[in-house]
């Protein structure tokens, strides 16, 4: 019975208008409700071995990089934790999978309701992010495979490039943190926002 | 109008005219003119008056190192304390002169300031001969660029004279390589945009005008205006494997008597407002030298119709070129001369040479030129003398950055070309490029001639009129006078008289005072060495240092994922760190203390529920979790079974309480261990730090989970009821679910909710199955009262905490604050850490002996218990005070001492209020203190002074209200 | 805004960054056999140098682990950023 079932909700349900508005140059688009699983083992050991298996790709061990299948992404967050990110996969199904991989050999946490999930797209979109993110973002040194944990204007964002044109982007924050960032990318924009 | 405008040349845009005001009067202008220039053409260089003194001051320079024509900006916006010289003019402009201080807008200022970081192999600073040549060799290279200039278009100092290059126009060439530079992807070239900070690991602040020179909207008589979404003044943040400094030379000026009258002006100065604006400085000019930069100016003057009387060279031996080219036009040079006083109150008409005096409206003076060091000096570059050109320039060489050209003492064309490409690939070379061949630019022959004389002042005359600073009204008397009080060094020197401190920050006077402190102190120059240069070079407004950050966005507002709810419910916010809680939430008429009082008696009275997502929340895993947790907490965390909740106290290694809250033990190798609102990230930190440092044998995992989990205590004695009717599957009884233990349950979920949210084809894959949503629900209470907490994933928050509402609807069911919550843990005297605490409270102090282990061998903190500070009888204690009149409220904060009346200071404290409320319960007022000795105080009356009176107060028992506990089970 | 190179994702702005005092001062084994002098010691007493001086870090934005760094107090540079697990390097 439909009434006795729970709606999901995000941060960024009501910015939905806000984002639409925005210049082409400039694409914002909330992707809530992404299942992730912050995953800790040996990435030496054989449990890696065994999450590699199930994931379907090796746990990417160069910092500040992410590898991808069609249904996956791994986003190294340190030299023993990664983030595993799916928006097909639910997020219990998620973390059971990597937890039946791990097998006590490390730990496995749901965050999926940690973070949520920005795309920002466009010829303006590196521009937006060079108003507050201090780490280089030219497209040589910041492309697709790149995913850095960093400040983005006053809230610490996992950065990650989806091209090699730096023209699209996901960032992952907080999500206590999502509507600051919202507003701080609206406000960016206006820059390429002729009246 | 324009008496002074040539017909023609300069770089203005005589097709179309400006009007501006200044000191009231219309004028006109063209684009391309400065405030400066446009004053000039008009013959105006008087601007205002000094600030001391009140003495009539001019316009001295062409740009940034002008001393003296401080302005103020009325329209388009007020803004105070800006150089004619460097105000771009716009049409509508209206301006004053003002003494040495301005006034800031009374309205906000709506205009946008924002940032930008930029990231180059090299960043060249200056756009002139040298930099141009360096940004061309590094483009050409293939390296990341990125040059920054100050002025409106490049060029530097050619924009201000008659050189060539390459056999043509020198500024044909500018042209031909800014063209050049705009074709490569990889080159961000600036104008208008003024590095002002150079600091470490090649990081330079920079301040682009971006708009202002475009006009307003209604005052634009044709071609762009500022469009209104363009950020006015942008701050570029430029990270540089290499920092090139090319900033070129400041003229500096010759100190006699009354050297400050206007008209009087640096002769390179005067040759800019000639060949870039077209503008003649003066009609009747003398030229004053101890070099021999200055005779351009005087031939260039002359040419171009001015009558130049004399060229006063300090030098008996002159420069026989140059000498040759004044003889051809009549202008007499007198060699070995000085000046030595002037005449004239607005402006000068006369001076005075060796006895002689000579009527002019314009003395040009030069005394050399001194390297702008400071961006190498800003980032800790060191400065030597060089006594040739009497002018410091860098010293040692410094990894990442290198000065060329004007900057590093370069004086001619030729060799600033040659620099700027030399410094260049040096720079190449150390970040592994390659310099491509490329022709080098040619310059035309130097003149040959004579070396400089180093003269800081000419001594004839009275030293009280011999101005060093001239914004700060600053003399060779000053200097005197602070060496007679004993200054010996520079920097002394300089806070004595305040030379250098001004607006400009001694750009023109900081050589000079060493200069001349060093003759009166009989010492060399290089000895004594110049005053230290920091940012920022030139003034930058704080409105564009703030940037973005202002208003809602100066600091990030945080939310839970019930933000909404409590919007439409009208919460009353209290920021709490950086999230907004809701405090309480008023009901039509009702203030603070209505709402609060009635919050407190519907908790208590019947159910109450709580958004506490806000709290921290760690999720500890691994093997060694129990024990890693164990040695963190003062008491016993191992033994906690799966299933159970333990309250736990966290201390430093001195044993004080840093952080308290619940830890959950979901499995044998798993805890949730929840942190206070504002100790999430630092206990976060504090035990990884012990963990990495300390422990990295053991096996554990800590991850944030703060916003994965919102929390929702359902409180009083009817909440059983509402937590029964949403989850009926869980057997809310006390025996089958007894306090401080934990149940998980799950409630039907519906993926069709009102997030649109499709999974993006293009990835393929399928989207997640329905499924149950779990929850998490705990007995614990941190108000006495029956409460149970609902742990829910936070995409199903919002929903289950409508639901918790709706259910708890027919018991009446109210949402409270965090100002209830306080109220209803301060009657239960359950401490908030960081207010009834301060870094030197004990659990022992707090009363919570009881969370402290004596069996645990080890645990941080505990070896501090043991020492005598935390042994004495007259640590303070936390008690609650019951004010004797039940109805008055104790301010928080205030003093505990023993009363009844106030004894000669020093008065002895007792200790202080740390929390303070009115019981609905209790129906009156009570407190919480930190008493010395409180325990045993226990039935005494002590005394707080409230608004001037002493109260007598009440130690009392800390927990006020249900001492026995007996709500807790409902 | 000085640069500070995690030792994992490399030189990144000092914001990202917290400071965590002196390192090599290890949590005595057995607090409970030192006297109150020696544990005051401990708990309150840092080196205070003028030049290099070893340093606890974390990169608290970033991948949130902690290192070790010799860092000069007069000049502010960094002479060397180490993992825990590596041995402190000699210094001058
Ligand atoms: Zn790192």
């Amino acid at each position: 019975m439909t009434a006795d079932l729970l709606a999901r909700s995000g941060p960024l349900q009501s910015w939905t208008d806000r984002f639409a508005a925005l210049p082409d140059t400039v694409q914002v688009v909330a992707t809530p409700h992404v299942a992730m699983a912050d995953l800790r083992v040996d990435p030496a050991g054989p449990a890696a071995a065994d999450v590699a298996g199930f994931l379907g790709v090796d746990l990417p061990t160069a910092p500040s990089t992410y590898v991808e299948t069609d249904s996956v992404r791994v986003i190294w967050l340190g030299p023993d934790e990664w983030l595993v990110t799916s928006p097909f996969r639910a997020p219990r199904a998620l973390e059971a999978g990597l937890r039946d991989a791990v097998a006590g050999r490390g730990a496995v946490v749901d965050v999926s309701g940690q973070r949520t999930t920005l795309g920002l797209a466009g010829a303006n979109a590196r521009d937006v992010l060079s108003g507050g993110c201090a780490i280089d973002l030219h497209p040589a040194v910041f492309r697709r495979g790149a995913a850095a944990q960093t400040l983005l204007g006053l809230t610490g964002v996992v950065l990650v490039a989806l091209d090699d044109t730096a023209t699209s982007y996901e960032i992952l924050v907080r999500s206590s943190f999502a509507p600051y960032l919202a507003s701080w990318l609206l406000d960016a924009a206006t820059e390429h926002t002729p009246t | 109008m324009n008496a002074l405008r040539l017909p023609a040349g300069g770089r203005i845009d005589r097709s179309t005219t400006y009007e501006f005001t200044f000191n009231g009067q219309r004028l006109t202008g063209h684009p391309g003119d400065t405030l400066a220039s446009a004053l000039l053409a008009h013959g105006i260089h008087r601007t205002g008056t000094s600030i001391k003194l009140g003495r009539p001051r001019g316009i001295a320079a062409a740009w940034a190192e002008d001393p003296n024509g401080l302005i103020q900006i009325e329209e388009p916006f007020p803004e105070p304390m800006l150089l004619a010289t460097t105000v771009e003019l716009t049409d509508g402009l209206t301006a004053r002169g003002i003494p040495g201080q301005g006034r800031l807008a009374d309205v906000p200022d709506s205009a946008r300031y924002d940032a930008r970081h930029s990231h180059a192999d090299l960043l060249v600073i200056g756009a002139g001969p040298t930099g141009l040549c360096a940004a061309l060799t590094a483009a050409r290279a293939g390296a990341r660029v990125v040059l920054v200039d100050e002025q409106s278009e490049a060029g530097g100092y050619l924009l201000g004279s008659t050189d060539r290059i390459d056999g043509g126009p020198a500024l044909d060439w500018v042209a031909a390589a800014t063209a050049e530079l705009a074709g490569f992807a990889d080159v961000l070239h600036l104008q208008r945009t003024t590095a002002f900070g150079h600091f470490d690991d090649g990081f330079v602040l920079a301040l682009e005008r971006r708009t202002d020179h475009l006009g307003t909207p209604t005052h634009v008589l044709g071609g762009e205006t500022a469009p209104p979404h363009k950020s006015r003044q942008r701050v570029w943040r430029i990270r540089a494997r290499h920092v090139l400094v090319a900033a070129g030379a400041h003229e500096r000026p010759v100190v006699f008597s009354d050297n400050d009258r206007p008209g009087i002006m640096l002769a390179g100065g005067a040759r800019t407002y000639l060949h870039r604006y077209g503008v003649l400085a003066g009609r009747d000019v003398v030229v004053f030298t101890t070099n021999d930069s200055a005779y351009a100016a005087a031939v260039d003057l002359a040419d171009a119709g001015a009558r130049v009387h004399a060229v006063v060279d300090a030098r008996a031996a002159t420069p026989a070129a140059w000498v040759q080219k004044c003889v051809r036009r009549g202008i007499p040079v007198r060699a070995g001369r000085l000046v030595t006083g002037t005449e004239g109150v607005e402006r000068i008409t006369a001076v005075a040479v060796a006895g002689e005096r000579i009527p002019c409206d314009l003395l040009l003076v030069s005394g050399g030129w001194n390297p702008a060091v400071h961006l190498f000096s800003q980032a800790g570059g060191t400065l030597r003398y060089d006594g040739g050109l009497g002018a410091f320039v860098p010293g040692e060489e410094r990894d990442g950055v290198s000065v060329a050209g004007g900057a590093a003492g370069v004086a001619e064309l030729g060799g600033c070309l040659a620099d700027g490409r030399r410094a260049a690939e040096g720079a190449l070379g150390g970040l592994g490029f390659v310099p491509v061949d490329s022709p080098s630019p040619v310059a035309e022959a130097h003149v040959d001639g004579q070396p400089s004389l180093v003269l800081w002042r000419v001594a004839d005359g009275d030293q009280r009129t011999q101005f060093v600073d001239l914004q700060r009204d600053a003399t060779v008397a000053d200097i005197a006078c602070a060496i007679g009080a004993g200054m010996r060094t520079v920097e002394h020197v300089k806070r004595y008289t305040t030379i250098g401190t001004a607006h400009d920050q001694g750009k023109t006077s900081g050589v000079l005072a060493s200069g001349i402190a060093a003759e009166l102190l009989g010492r060399p120059v290089g000895e004594l060495g110049t005053t230290t240069f920091r940012p920022p070079y030139t003034p930058v407004a704080f409105a564009a240092l703030a940037g973005r950050d202002r208003g809602s966005l100066f600091d990030p507002e945080r939310t839970t994922a019930v933000h909404a709810w409590h919007v439409a419910r009208g919460a009353v916010w209290e920021d709490v760190g950086q999230w907004k809680r809701p405090r309480y939430y008023p009901l039509p008429g009702e203030d603070m203390e209505a709402a609060v009082l009635r919050e407190c008696a519907a908790v208590r009275g019947g159910v109450g529920i709580l958004d506490g997502s806000t709290l921290g929340k760690i999720d500890v895993q691994g093997p060694d979790a129990a024990e890693f947790l164990n040695r963190l907490y003062t008491n016993m965390i191992a033994t906690l079974k799966v299933g159970s909740v333990r309250y736990g106290v966290m201390c430093g290694a001195d044993g004080m309480v840093i952080d308290d809250g619940t830890v959950l033990r979901l499995a044998g190798d798993r805890f949730l261990v929840y942190t206070t609102t504002g100790g999430a990230a630092a206990v976060l930190e504090w035990m990884e730090e012990w963990l990495q440092t300390e422990w990295p044998d053991l096996r554990v995992y800590l991850t944030s989970v703060t916003e994965q989990w919102a929390t929702f205590p359902v409180v009083g004695p009817r909440s059983r009821d509402v937590i029964g009717t949403v989850f009926p599957d869980v057997d809310v009884s006390n025996a089958a679910f007894p306090f401080m233990t934990w149940r998980d349950t799950v409630l039907g979920s519906n993926r069709s909710g009102h997030d649109a949210s499709t999974p993006r084809s293009a990835r393929g894959g399928r989207p997640a199955p329905d499924q149950d949503v779990p929850v998490r629900l705990a007995r614990v209470s941190f108000s006495g009262e029956l409460a149970y907490e609902v742990n829910v994933d936070s995409w199903y928050a919002r929903a289950v905490w409508e639901r918790l509402v709706a259910a708890g609807e027919r018991h009446g069911i109210t949402p409270y604050g965090t100002e209830t919550m306080h109220v209803l843990r301060a009657e239960k005297a359950y401490p908030i850490v960081g207010q009834d605490t301060d870094g030197t409270v004990t659990p022992h102090d707090l009363g919570m002996s009881w969370a402290v282990s004596k069996k645990k061998p080890f645990f941080v903190g505990k070896r501090s218990f043991h020492r005598a500070d935390n042994q004495r009888a007259d640590r303070k204690q936390l008690v609650a005070l019951l004010p004797v009149d039940r109805n008055l409220f104790l301010p928080e904060g205030s003093q505990v001492i023993e009363g009844p009346s106030v004894p000669e200071p020093p008065i002895p404290m007792l200790g202080h209020v740390t929390s303070s409320y009115r019981s609905a319960a209790l129906e009156r007022t009570f407190a919480l203190a930190l008493v010395k000795a409180g325990r045993t105080r226990i039935g005494e009356t002590v005394h707080v002074p409230v608004a001037g009176a002493l109260v007598p107060v009440e130690v009392a028992e800390p927990v006020v209200f249900d001492p026995e506990g007996a709500r807790r089970d409902g | 805004m000085q640069l500070i190179t995690c030792p994992y994702c490399g030189p990144r702005e000092e914001a990202e960054f917290h400071y965590g005092g002196q390192a090599h001062v290890p949590h005595p084994a057995d607090p409970g056999s030192l006297s109150d002098e020696e544990w005051a010691h401990h708990l309150f007493f840092r080196d205070n140098p003028r030049g290099p001086f070893a340093e606890r870090w974390v990169h608290a934005l970033g991948c949130r682990r902690w290192f070790n760094a010799v860092r000069d107090t007069v000049s502010y540079r960094f002479h060397h950023i180490y993992r825990l697990d590596q041995a402190r390097p000699e210094t001058p």
